[in-house]
């Protein structure tokens, strides 16, 4: 089987400091990876370099796009690295505000992902809002409402409807559920896990959280210094961390 | 004429607009930077327009000026004015005889035909300013036909107010490429702009941009599958000189309710008038 993406030797430098450096992996069709580490261990570097938002400064970013077959995405037009952005790729931000558009009606959120790619119908487009809406357990009759008008979870969620109303095949998700308290947390979790699921989405998600690799991820990365140090199953990881930083990691969480 | 360059501006500045009007005609809808000058009147009051029109203008040109549609508002009275002093030219109300027409906000009722320039004012020449603010992502956005964001304001008006409520700076997309804001033209004046006669050329002074359509571009208002664009107006008649066709200002004229239609090209209802026409409220 083609992997969906494969990364090899991706790096990239802030002048003498590290970001990230040698990272490879494959990430296949319906599989979630998940990226774990503290601050400042180059998981966002990485994360940002795959999705086309940094230029590392080496490596490949290979996409198995739906008409050319493998491409490396670091070497392809802007124009062609944008239109995956919009269709089959969706970049899910840790703050909401970051990838909403405040100032714009939650459907109309949703619906500008279906616009760009061309959509021209406002009955078709409000009806797929609407759905997508309901998927994320927004009420229908908030679908003018502005996101500002909000809670922190609601907005998370409307982010999520927004990116995989085009039906992505890869979705980057940077701590997707970071900043919200934690039955909001679970309710999300939960939510994301069923639409990984249901969507057959590969997906990479960043997070210093283990509790969400643990219940969303196959495969878990372990980061640290901008290197990968650890890499295997998740519950494998987890439950048998081999380098000392991981055992650290796993120690750490607090237990209740 | 002894204290002024002809028209005002000098002449290597007049060259550098003229450049810049070339290579907009050359690629219709483009907005083209250009080093704005300082004119001798404040931003917002068609420091662009006059900047286009000093540099298209000859002292063969009659030249005419309208503001909302009427020639004797004090933007156009004053920039009639400035022309009359600064380049000597013939001035005219009449829509016909013009050879440039600087405007504000408005197109001429009466068809333009070729060999004729319309110039217009244009206060933010970025259609997709007020939804997205940074400028460098405009710019990739057109550059890469990125449009779907101006659907985006379409699809807001929609939800709101059950239609398409943009009524003025309806944006257009032009020979199937660059999305263009036409300048706060009411909707009703959008289908003049395609396939006209005349030369039709944009100067937004304060944004330092010009671009243009030359004659016969084609012009298409956005719009959705199942709510299409709509060219709106008052549904009245002019009450001065009874023209259905034409678009109308609404005038408050007592402290009862009392309102009247007129007609906003007062060129246009003025020659009707003289040709016998005659509205409800025609005195």
């Amino acid at each position: 089987m083609t992997p969906l993406l494969s990364v090899q030797g991706i790096a990239k430098r802030y002048g003498a400091h590290i970001g990230c450096a040698d990272v490879s992996f494959d990430l296949y069709p319906g599989e979630v990876m998940g990226i774990v580490g503290e601050s400042g261990s180059g998981k966002s570097t990485l994360l940002n370099c795959m999705a086309g938002h940094l230029v590392p400064d080496a490596g490949q970013v290979v996409f198995d796009t739906r008409t050319d077959g493998p491409r490396d995405t670091i070497t392809m037009s802007e124009p062609e690295r944008r239109m995956l952005g919009r269709t089959d790729w969706a970049f899910v931000h840790q703050h909401a505000r970051d990838g909403l558009r405040m100032g714009v009606s939650a459907g109309g959120n949703v619906g500008e992902r279906l616009m760009a790619v061309g959509e021209r119908n406002y009955g078709d487009i409000r009806d797929k809002a609407t759905d997508w809406l309901g998927r994320v357990e927004i009420d229908a009759s908030r679908v003018d409402d502005r996101p500002t008008t909000f809670s922190g979870g609601m907005q998370q969620r409307l982010q999520i409807a927004r990116n995989l109303v085009t039906g992505p095949r890869l979705v980057f998700m940077d701590e997707p559920t970071g900043g919200l308290d934690v039955s909001v947390q679970a309710r999300l979790l939960d939510l994301l896990r069923g639409l990984v699921r249901d969507m057959g989405l590969s997906a990479i998600i960043v997070t210093h959280d283990l509790a969400v690799v643990r219940l969303l991820a196959d495969r878990l990365m372990v980061m640290k210094s901008g290197r990968v140090v650890e890499a295997g199953l998740t519950d494998q990881v987890l439950d048998d961390p081999q380098h000392a930083y991981s055992q650290l990691l796993v120690s750490s969480v607090l237990q209740v | 004429m002894t204290e002024y360059n002809f028209a005002y501006l000098d002449e290597q500045t007049k060259r550098m607009i003229r450049r810049a009007i070339l290579k907009g005609l050359a690629i219709p809808g483009y907005q083209v930077p250009f080093a704005s000058r300082e004119m001798p009147m404040p931003y917002g009051w068609g420091t662009g327009g006059v900047q286009v029109s000093a540099a298209v203008l000859t002292p063969d040109d009659t030249f005419k000026v309208i503001d909302q549609g009427a020639d004797d508002t004090t933007n156009a009275v004053s920039i009639r004015t400035f022309f009359q002093r600064t380049a000597g030219v013939v001035t005219t109300t009449a829509t016909r005889d013009a050879t440039v027409i600087q405007t504000r906000h408005r197109i001429p009722e009466e068809p333009l035909h070729e060999g004729q320039i319309l110039v217009y004012q244009v206060p933010i020449p970025e259609p997709l300013r007020f939804l997205e603010p940074r400028e460098s992502e405009t710019r990739k956005m057109h550059s890469l036909e990125e449009y779907g964001l101006m659907h985006v304001k379409l699809y807001e008006d929609i939800s709101r107010h059950g239609h398409i409520a943009t009524s003025y700076a309806y944006p257009v997309k032009v020979e199937g490429r660059y999305v263009m804001d036409p300048s706060p033209i009411p909707k009703f004046d959008n289908p003049k702009l395609g396939d006209m006669a005349a030369i039709q050329l944009f100067g937004a002074g304060r944004e330092q941009r010009i671009y243009a359509l030359p004659p016969y571009t084609q012009v298409v208002s956005l719009d959705f599958e199942d709510h299409p664009f709509e060219a709106s107006k008052a549904n009245h008649c002019c009450g001065m000189c009874g023209a259905t066709d034409s678009y109308l200002d609404e005038l408050i004229i007592d402290d009862a309710g009392g309102r009247m239609f007129v007609c906003s090209d007062t060129d246009y209802c003025e020659a009707r008038q003289a040709m016998g026409h005659k509205g409800k409220d025609a005195a």
